[in-house]
């Protein structure tokens, strides 16, 4: 059979959806009477480095914004760990789009570090040393020590995508969904990040990005969920990131003579 | 009493009024919608506040040229001066600091009028000169209008709507796509300016009628209605100048007849129901057509997912969607799938096969747009396409396909 | 001036405007970085209605049930301003001027057709409030300070006010955290638990209760002049949101002690021996020195902040 179904890459069961750090079933978002994301199943496998990949307007960041709550689903629900999002928020991570925010916004770089540390903080809890110490030390692992006193609209693209990236460290969770960490960043930035990505997944934890650039999935990641509105393929780039799933996902919109310079999966 | 003043009826000054703001309506209307289309329908508050000094300071000077500072021109003159000083207030704001539009038009209007209103007090302490009536120009009185006011209004509405009415081309291609219009050679910025004059002409004309915190309504509640009726930019731009018309005509005349009624507020109320008649029932952008239209969305939604579930053996995790399908007879309350159940699950799956087949396909990437997850195949594609989809889906089981 | 003059005639009006401006312009800095500076615009245009109302519902002028109206007014709109926005698709300042202009006509319509003339309500109160006539006559010097009797006739406004920039300080204090990121990263907020439109609603819901009580004795120009100006000339001073409301703080502060004194002995200064109206003339020093910061503040441009 020719067509990649959702069930054909492995059942629920076996890909433990209880312990799956995010797993998501039967999702649909909608903005007005199209839907951005049709009853797509993922799970998430623990440990791995995982792209979300598809053409624009595939709804890749809907699906991360929904998995999160952050936009609220027609259809479908989201667990993490096995649980309810709402009890296991303090184990995820997020990285909005850089451009979702007001840069002008009238704040240091040390202050939207510290903003990771809100669960910890709560309201009223005031912000000791090691607080402070904690920010630092995150900022210290993307490299933007010597900025925790910029304002940040001072900052370029590639070190605002770096603060967010320390925020998010700050966070200490075990699970990091990143909206398109690389767009418009520099090639230092891109190998900065990366490389802070690929220590937290040495520690064990879970990392999950949209990704934009086909050309870097093999070299970054470890697995790839491919989407098109409707699920195309989720499984180890070894296996899934194949010509013919991406001619799936992208349609006519990807040509062949590109896909022939990508690093392939014998599909 | 009220017949007779919707037919005219009245003195020979209040049917100047009641034409006057029907032009002014009409013009404000049409205005009123280039300035929403830019999203900047409330600059025209600011416009409206930043009247009052002018109204202030005109008086003054009036008065200190030896007249009584009651004429109307004069202090129309002067209204339009200062609100001309705010709009450059807010454009240089808004350029040369980090503040945003909604800031600089707040400061605006608030530091404008409460310098109105110190003048105002000032003026209300001056000895020579006949202030009464100044209020007048807060909330709009038509009551006791001289003659020459009253044509000066009619005037006034005509000659503002001449102008938007020989603008009124540029001035939807800069509203509908301002680049395309630059590039088709538009002065975009001059344009702009011209669609904030006519907002200040339209304030300025209205000040005696409506009232300078109410006069904005004419220029936002109209558009705002009419958009609610049609997708097309001139459509908007006719449908907001009749709603602005009738609600001004309507207005004026009945406060004319009933002289306890303020022209303003009524004029204002009555724009404003035509606005909450189209708000909750207009035919596609309404309240209630968007509801019923997402219900059935929804239904549709849980109905394609279930029966997509139920042809790949996945469970259904959703009571509604459940419910749903029980409801259609496809699913036995005790779980089990009817035959009706199995035939519609194996149609949904076999259009979802086809539609995957079709989405890859770069030869129909006008079709694969289309997707949403619920439309039909057979409403997209014809007959003989669909056959060749399913030749290729049983291709590689076939021979040799 | 002797305190036998200032305390009883200026002392109280002067301290009222200074909460009132400061309560207002607290919550005013979160409405100007979100974008919501016309939110206040909106809410002291539909007090009106309220306070209207109000009156209609008691038969009488008093501040407990009007407070009561004009903020359950503001609730109204701000669910009208909601609906229109979402429900219609139209942009918010559009569904913002539909609301206001359409509620402060009503209130309007409401006033003429009512027989007030027993009782002060009208519409120029509204707009000027009435700063100059609160006065504490039962002061006879600074001594009144410490006595209890004295102390009985302070006008009412002044603890009303107190209490209400006491609780909108105690919101902001209580809230910082959540205001803050909420307000810079809507979805990261949402992201780590912050139920933004809690925090969005209970902001409207502040400012509404400021600008009620602002208004109730100073009158709606101030209260709008007072919400946007003062934070958007603090926004020019520095690019640290704390700083920011510390230079709100003390703008607003000063425009209500400028402009008080200015309104009423400016006049005597030039010669006149009529005071002019203190809510504009405070509003009116509010425009002067956002003017002032806009032409010379060190962070009035994105490009010019300094580094460091």
């Amino acid at each position: 059979m020719s067509i990649a179904l959702a069930t054909d890459h492995g059942s629920p069961t076996e890909l433990g959806l209880d312990q799956s750090p995010l797993a998501v079933r039967g999702m649909t978002v909608s903005y007005g009477q199209k839907p951005a994301v049709f009853s797509v199943d993922m799970t998430v496998a623990e440990g791995a480095m995982t792209a979300i990949i598809g053409p624009n307007g595939a709804g890749k960041s809907t699906l991360l914004k929904a998995a999160l709550g952050v936009i609220s689903p027609l259809a479908g629900r989201a667990t993490v760990y096995g649980k309810a999002l709402k009890g296991q928020r303090h184990r995820i991570a997020y990285v909005p789009q850089r451009a979702s925010v007001d840069w002008d916004f009238p704040t240091r770089v040390i202050d939207v570090v510290q903003m990771g540390l809100y669960r910890e903080l709560g309201l009223l809890k005031r912000v000791r040393a090691k607080h402070v110490a904690k920010a630092m030390a995150c900022l210290d692992r993307v490299g933007m020590t010597d900025f925790a006193d910029r304002q940040i609209g001072q900052l370029s693209g590639g070190q605002q995508q770096r603060v967010f990236l320390a925020r998010a460290l700050a966070q200490g969770a075990d699970l990091y969904l990143l909206d398109e960490p690389f767009a418009g960043v520099d090639a230092a930035t891109e190998k900065a990040i990366i490389s802070v990505l690929k220590s937290l997944k040495d520690e064990g934890k879970t990392v999950v990005a949209v990704h934009h650039d086909l050309a870097t999935v093999a070299e970054y990641f470890d697995r790839v969920f491919l989407i098109n509105t409707r699920k195309v393929a989720e499984g180890p780039v070894a296996t899934t990131f194949t010509a013919e799933h991406l001619n799936a996902a992208y349609g006519g919109r990807l040509a062949m003579a590109q896909i022939d310079q990508l690093d392939l999966a014998a599909g | 009493m009220w017949l007779d003043a919707l037919t005219l009826q009245l003195g020979y000054n209040a049917t100047l009024v009641a034409l006057g703001a029907m032009f002014l309506g009409v013009a404000a209307g049409v205005t009123g919608t280039f300035l929403f289309l830019r999203k900047r329908a409330l600059v025209s508050d600011a416009i409206s506040h930043a009247t009052l000094p002018g109204v202030g300071i005109a008086f003054m000077l009036m008065v200190a040229l030896g007249g009584d500072g009651r004429s109307l021109l004069g202090l129309l003159l002067g209204s339009a001066v200062s609100a001309g000083f705010g709009l450059l207030c807010i454009g240089w704001l808004t350029r040369f600091t980090r503040l945003a539009e909604d800031a600089a038009i707040g400061a605006v209007l608030s530091v404008f009028f409460g310098f109105g209103i110190v003048l105002l007090t000032i003026i209300q302490t001056m000895t020579a000169g006949r202030q009464a009536g100044l209020e007048g120009f807060l909330l709009g009185s038509t009551a006791g209008m001289l003659w020459n006011d009253a044509m000066i209004i009619v005037v006034g509405g005509v000659l503002t709507l001449a102008v938007v009415m020989a603008l009124r081309r540029p001035m939807t291609l800069v509203a509908f796509d301002p680049e395309y219009a630059a590039a088709s050679g538009l002065n975009v910025a001059r344009i702009d300016l011209a669609i904030m004059g006519l907002a200040m002409a339209v304030t300025v004309v209205g000040l005696k009628i409506v009232g300078l915190i109410l006069i904005v309504a004419m220029l936002i509640i109209p558009p705002v209605t009419a958009r609610f009726w049609s997708d097309r930019t001139d459509r908007v731009v006719w449908l907001s100048g009749a709603l602005g018309g009738v609600s001004a005509f309507v207005g004026a005349a009945l406060s004319a007849a009933a002289p306890s009624l303020p022209t303003g507020p009524i004029i204002v109320l009555v724009s404003f129901a035509f606005f909450a008649l189209s708000l909750l029932f207009a035919p596609s952008r309404g309240v209630l057509a968007a509801f019923l239209r997402h219900r059935r969305f929804q239904r549709r939604v849980h109905m394609r997912q279930g029966l997509l579930a139920l042809a790949q053996g996945q469970p259904i995790y959703e009571g509604f969607t459940l419910r749903l399908l029980r409801r259609a007879g496809l699913v036995e309350k005790d779980g089990v799938v009817t035959d009706q159940g199995k035939a519609r699950a194996a149609k949904a799956l076999r259009d979802e096969k086809r539609w995957e087949l079709v989405r890859a396909d770069q030869a129909l990437e006008g079709a694969a747009a289309l997707y949403d997850g619920l439309r039909a195949l057979e409403t997209v594609l014809t007959s003989d396409q669909i056959e060749e989809i399913d030749r290729r889906i049983g291709g590689p089981k076939g021979v040799g396909a | 001036m002797s305190g036998a003059e200032f305390v009883p005639l200026s002392l109280t009006p002067l301290l009222i405007g200074v909460f009132a401006a400061i309560a207002c312009a607290l919550p005013g800095n979160f409405l100007l970085l979100r974008r919501q500076a016309l939110i206040g615009d909106a809410i002291s245009h539909v007090v009106l209605p309220g306070i209207v109302v109000a009156f209609l519902l008691t038969g009488a002028v008093s501040a407990w049930p009007m407070m009561l109206g004009a903020a359950g007014a503001s609730l109204i709109a701000v669910g009208m301003i909601e609906a229109i926005r979402r429900l219609g698709k139209i942009e918010p300042g559009a569904a913002m001027g539909v609301t206001f202009t359409a509620m402060f006509a009503a209130g309007v319509l409401l006033l003429e057709q009512t027989d007030t003339s027993s009782v002060h309500l009208d519409v120029e109160h509204a707009l000027y409030g009435n700063l100059e006539s609160l006065i504490w006559l039962d002061a006879i010097g600074w001594e009144s300070l410490t006595d209890p009797v004295a102390l009985a006739g302070l006008p009412e406004e002044l603890p009303r006010i107190f209490l209400t920039l006491l609780g909108v300080a105690a919101f902001i204090w209580l809230f910082w955290r959540p205001l803050k990121i909420s307000t810079f990263d809507p979805s990261f907020a949402q992201a780590v638990g912050v139920s933004t439109g809690v925090i969005g609603l209970a902001l409207v819901v502040v400012a509404a209760v400021a600008a009620v009580a602002a208004f109730d004795a100073v009158g709606s120009i101030i209260v709008i002049a007072m919400f946007i100006c003062p934070p958007a000339a603090a926004r020019l001073m520095t690019n640290r949101l704390e700083v920011q409301i510390a230079w709100s703080v003390v703008f607003a502060a000063l425009s209500a002690v400028l402009g008080y004194v200015l309104a009423g002995y400016g006049p005597i200064w030039v010669g006149s021996n009529h005071a002019v109206s203190a809510a504009g003339m405070i509003a009116t020093i509010s425009g002067l020195i956002l003017a002032v910061a806009a032409m010379f503040a060190p962070c009035r441009t994105r490009s010019g902040a300094p580094v460091g």
